[in-house]
């Protein structure tokens, strides 16, 4: 039970704004399965009349993952789809929820497996503090502090909205 | 008498050894075959290993020789990252009458993390999952006449990719069934995702009765047995069969029992042709076939290749 | 020694005897029962209060591995095994190495057995040299030297030719011939044919392999006269055949062993080894026959097939392991089990392994088959007392036996046997005495 209550809609109105400030003209959108992912197919379509955003990535971290010995194959169709050539590309990544920063970490790797990326800029909707690796974002709408047994999950319902919700139980 | 818990699972009924696809519950089956196809797209990459198994030693046990299911499983585990050790026994220790749990011992002193085991008797594998340290994950290969799940699972995943749903198909498999660890896997595989209509196809020396036990329809005539069949899948016929007084001759086997484009017509159009290799061309199938437009058996293979990665890399992230 | 066994329930299936009642033994030989002279001064006191005196069980077939295999028994520890098992008769079969084709070997086995007093031992001499099943054996010298029948252990004769000439010669002198019946070629599988053997992928022995041998030896009895005993019967048709073979009245006779009466394929699980077994484990229908008969008298006597193998040889993949059980120490108990399922009187039960195995054997015993397998005032004083509520647990480590392996292990089963044996007495000496009794 948390006293905390996320507006996750006003913080993506806050993210577009951000996105908007990092934007340099070529660069490439990829969202990290799954929360990054919807943030980054809303932010192509809110954006296209303004940017010229492409389609985006979809780059998933299950294959990269430094917790397979403990955790197991993860199972879903979650698999990387990067409609673009990595190599030379000056990518823009979301994400949803940025904590230890392992994902990030794994997701990079799966990305280098694809090519050498000229840039890599992050930005995402939550930084929950609880750094566990040299990683920041570039933007973050919010930065709020959690207690380590909670977790952070983005939800999509089916119009479209996002909302959060805080749940016990281990990230 | 206790019906001890299936060794393939943990108490949490997770995979930790594949042993048969026999007592295995449909949703890890699925689970597998889903996996594979995330493996099949690591496989159009430039870069195509990822680390999932770095720093663990497979050894393939292969106490019957098969160069092909060895080779791809080596593919599979160095696509994972990891270590890859042969041991042909047959030409090493155990022909010097080193019993197989002694050889098991001496290779988990070597820090073996898989084994991936052919054996030319049925239930080897289980003596060896049982006789393990438990870290250790036992992959059956290949098991005398009982079992070839990974067979199993990619002729599966084969039939998926090109059928979608299992629970309207009618699946032919014809040949030596009798002696066929692909064919009772197969048949485990097919009954656990719902296939309503199973036919096994062949002569009575091959194809006994009690094959019904199994849940097949029995048939003795190729053309009731391929009719509007969606999926035919031939089994290869062995020399024994011969020598062992089942068939006269590999000649009037094909004639009665052989895949020719006359027969495929009494299919439906749309039919696919498998076949688990290697393809003995004149006598299970006609070379006008077995590399005809129907013919799936290429595909196959490369997906033999995505499922035994998945294979690999669920069980050795479960744990005992 | 005098001894008394004090305060227990005399059961004597032959006669129906069943009565609480004391029994007098000394010089080797039952004094009295009941009736016992006041003026009787026993040596040793057994309590046999909650107990059963009943005859000493008599397994018409335990194997011993000597001579040859002495890695995996010794007759010692076997004959031990019998004892605490309250077995004072068993028949040995000659698939010994050397088999038991030279009197001189047979002398050798009964001279040190008789040493140990533990446990009466009757061989069976084996059929045709080396079981080759090609040259006969000197029978009439086997027979001097104390073989009590003629047998070719689990290798069938394959040449009818031979195996018609066998039986009648052992029908010249009148001899038992023990035959396995399993056809050579049919045989060869290593579990019963059947869905389960079908699952598993293991190559089967069909019902036939047994019904195939049955019906050329129910025929070879009809030409010859030779007097057979079917050893290890298996299937529901098997019954049927003897059957009729029995209400035609030939000269055959039949065993079953504890495993059959108790275990279906379905118990090999996942490739246990300990159910590699020879007869094959069949379906329930089967088992429930064998039961059935078995209850009848169509099969004539329980045995525990005792089979010790060493613990390597059933470390490997199932086809490979090498069959057999131990079953010495669990005859009784299984034949209590089986009795108390089927709903048989408790004489009834105990006639399976004692007077029954007796009359198989019959003129063969010599002067012994007056009274062996009975409790009878006279006669010999093999006498075995035990607790028919108690329970235990089979341990292999804690079985006497070298052989180890047993489907009924605890740690497989979950389930405890009935019946302990408390004292088991050969030629009025005690061979076996539990704690309980030592107290007494």
């Amino acid at each position: 039970m948390s006293t905390l209550t996320l507006d996750a809609e006003a913080l993506y109105t806050e993210l577009r704004a951000g996105v908007q400030q990092l934007w340099r003209p070529g660069m490439a959108l990829m969202g990290v399965w799954s929360g990054g992912a919807w943030l980054a197919e809303r932010l192509a379509a809110d954006l296209a009349g303004t940017l010229a955003v492409g389609k985006p990535g979809v780059i998933s971290s299950t294959l990269h993952r430094d917790d397979f010995s403990a955790r197991g194959m993860a199972s879903g169709t979650d698999a990387t789809r990067i409609p673009y050539a990595v190599d030379g590309a000056h990518i823009l990544l979301l994400d949803d929820v940025l904590f230890t920063g392992r994902t990030i970490r794994a997701v990079l790797n799966e990305l280098y497996d694809f090519g050498r990326p000229a840039s890599v800029t992050l930005a995402v909707l939550v930084d929950r503090g609880g750094r566990e690796l040299p990683i920041q974002p570039a933007y973050a709408a919010a930065k709020i502090s959690l207690p380590a047994g909670q977790k952070l999950a983005l939800s999509r319902t089916d119009d479209g909205r996002f909302t959060f919700a805080i749940q016990e139980g281990s990230a | 008498m206790l019906h001890r818990r299936n060794p393939q699972l943990n108490r949490h009924g997770e995979l930790i050894h594949l042993l048969s696809i026999e007592g295995l519950p449909r949703d890890v089956l699925t689970h597998i075959l889903d996996t594979a196809g995330t493996f099949l797209s690591v496989n159009d990459r430039e870069v195509k290993k990822v680390p999932l198994l770095r720093g663990k030693s497979v050894f393939n046990l292969f106490f019957e020789n098969s160069t092909r299911t060895r080779t791809t499983f080596e593919i599979a585990a160095k696509r994972l990252s990891a270590d890859v050790i042969n041991l042909d026994i047959a030409k090493s220790s155990a022909s010097k009458g080193e019993s197989l749990l002694d050889t098991i011992a001496n290779l988990s002193a070597m820090h073996a993390d898989m084994f991936v085991v052919r054996h030319s008797e049925s239930g080897a594998p289980y003596l060896i999952a049982q006789h393990c340290a438990p870290h250790v994950h036992v992959v059956n290969a290949g098991d005398g006449r009982h079992a070839h799940p990974t067979q199993g699972l990619l002729d599966m995943y084969t039939i998926r990719h090109f059928k979608q749903d299992f629970t309207k198909l009618s699946v032919a498999i014809v040949g030596d069934i009798v002696h066929s660890r692909v064919a009772r896997s197969d048949i485990h595989a097919l009954t656990t995702l719902g296939v309503p209509d199973i036919r096994a196809v062949g002569p009575k020396t091959l194809v006994p009765g009690d094959l019904r036990d199994m849940g097949v329809r029995v048939c003795h005539s190729m053309a009731e047995g391929i009719r509007d069949a969606d999926v035919i899948i031939m089994l290869r016929l062995q020399n024994e069969r011969m020598s062992g007084a089942m068939l006269p001759s590999a000649g009037e086997f094909f004639k009665n029992y052989g895949l020719t484009a006359d027969k495929l017509a009494l299919a439906r159009p749309d039919a696919i042709v498998m076949h688990p290799g290697p393809i003995n061309r004149g006598v299970e199938i006609e070379s006008s076939v077995a590399d005809g437009a129907r013919s799936v058996i290429l595909p196959q293979v490369t997906f033999g290749i995505a499922v035994r990665m998945a294979v690999m890399s669920i069980i050795a992230g479960n744990e005992a | 020694m005098k001894i008394l066994i004090k305060g227990g329930r005399v059961i004597n299936p032959a006669t129906g005897r069943d009565e609480r009642a004391d029994v007098a033994i000394a010089t080797g030989r039952i004094l009295g029962i009941g009736h016992v002279p006041a003026d009787f001064q026993p040596q040793r006191v057994i309590d046999a209060a909650g107990c059963i005196v009943a005859p000493g069980l008599v397994d018409l077939a335990a194997r011993l591995r000597e001579p040859g295999h002495e890695h995996e028994g010794m007759l010692e520890s076997e004959l031990n095994a019998a004892a605490a098992g309250g077995v004072t008769s068993l028949v040995c079969p000659p698939d010994t190495d050397p088999t038991l084709d030279e009197p001189g070997l047979v002398e050798m086995l009964k001279f040190r057995a008789r040493k140990l007093s533990l446990c009466r031992l009757f061989p069976l001499g084996a059929l045709t040299r080396g079981l080759g099943g090609e040259v006969l054996t000197e029978m009439a010298e086997l027979t001097e030297a104390g073989c009590i029948g003629f047998s070719q252990a689990e290798v069938p004769i394959v040449d009818t030719l031979v195996l018609q000439r066998a039986l009648q010669y052992a029908a010249t002198f009148g001899y038992t011939v023990w035959l396995r019946p399993q056809d050579g070629w049919l045989g060869k599988g290593v579990a019963a044919s059947g869905a389960v053997a079908t699952r598993l992928g293991l190559s089967g022995v069909p019902v036939a392999a047994e019904t195939v041998a049955l019906l050329t030896i129910i025929e070879l009895v009809r030409i010859t006269g030779a007097r057979v005993h079917l050893c290890r019967l298996s299937s529901a048709a098997g019954v049927a055949l003897l059957r009729a073979a029995k209400a035609e009245g030939l000269p055959i006779t039949a065993d079953v062993s504890i495993n059959s009466l108790h275990l279906t394929d379905v118990d090999i699980g996942f490739f246990n080894p300990a159910m590699r077994l020879t007869p094959p484990l069949r379906q329930g229908g089967d088992r429930d026959a064998l039961r059935a008969a078995l209850a009848d008298g169509t099969i004539d006597a329980l045995v525990s097939d005792h089979t010790p193998v060493e613990g390597d040889m059933k470390a490997l993949p199932f086809g490979e392991a090498e069959p057999g059980a131990t079953g010495l120490e669990l005859l009784l108990s299984l034949a209590l089990k089986w009795g108390a399922d089927s709903g048989l009187p408790l004489a009834t039960t105990l006639a399976r392994v004692t007077s029954c195995p007796v009359r198989v054997l019959g003129e063969s015993l010599g002067s012994l088959a007056s009274s062996a397998g009975q409790l009878l005032p006279g006669g010999v004083a093999d006498v075995v007392v035990f607790d028919p509520e108690a329970t235990w647990t089979v341990e292999p480590g804690r079985l006497l036996s070298q052989g180890k392996h047993t489907p009924f292990a605890f740690e497989a089963t979950g389930t405890a046997l009935p019946g302990r044996v408390r004292a088991t007495l050969v030629a009025g000496t005690v061979a076996h005495e539990s704690l309980e009794a030592r107290t007494g």
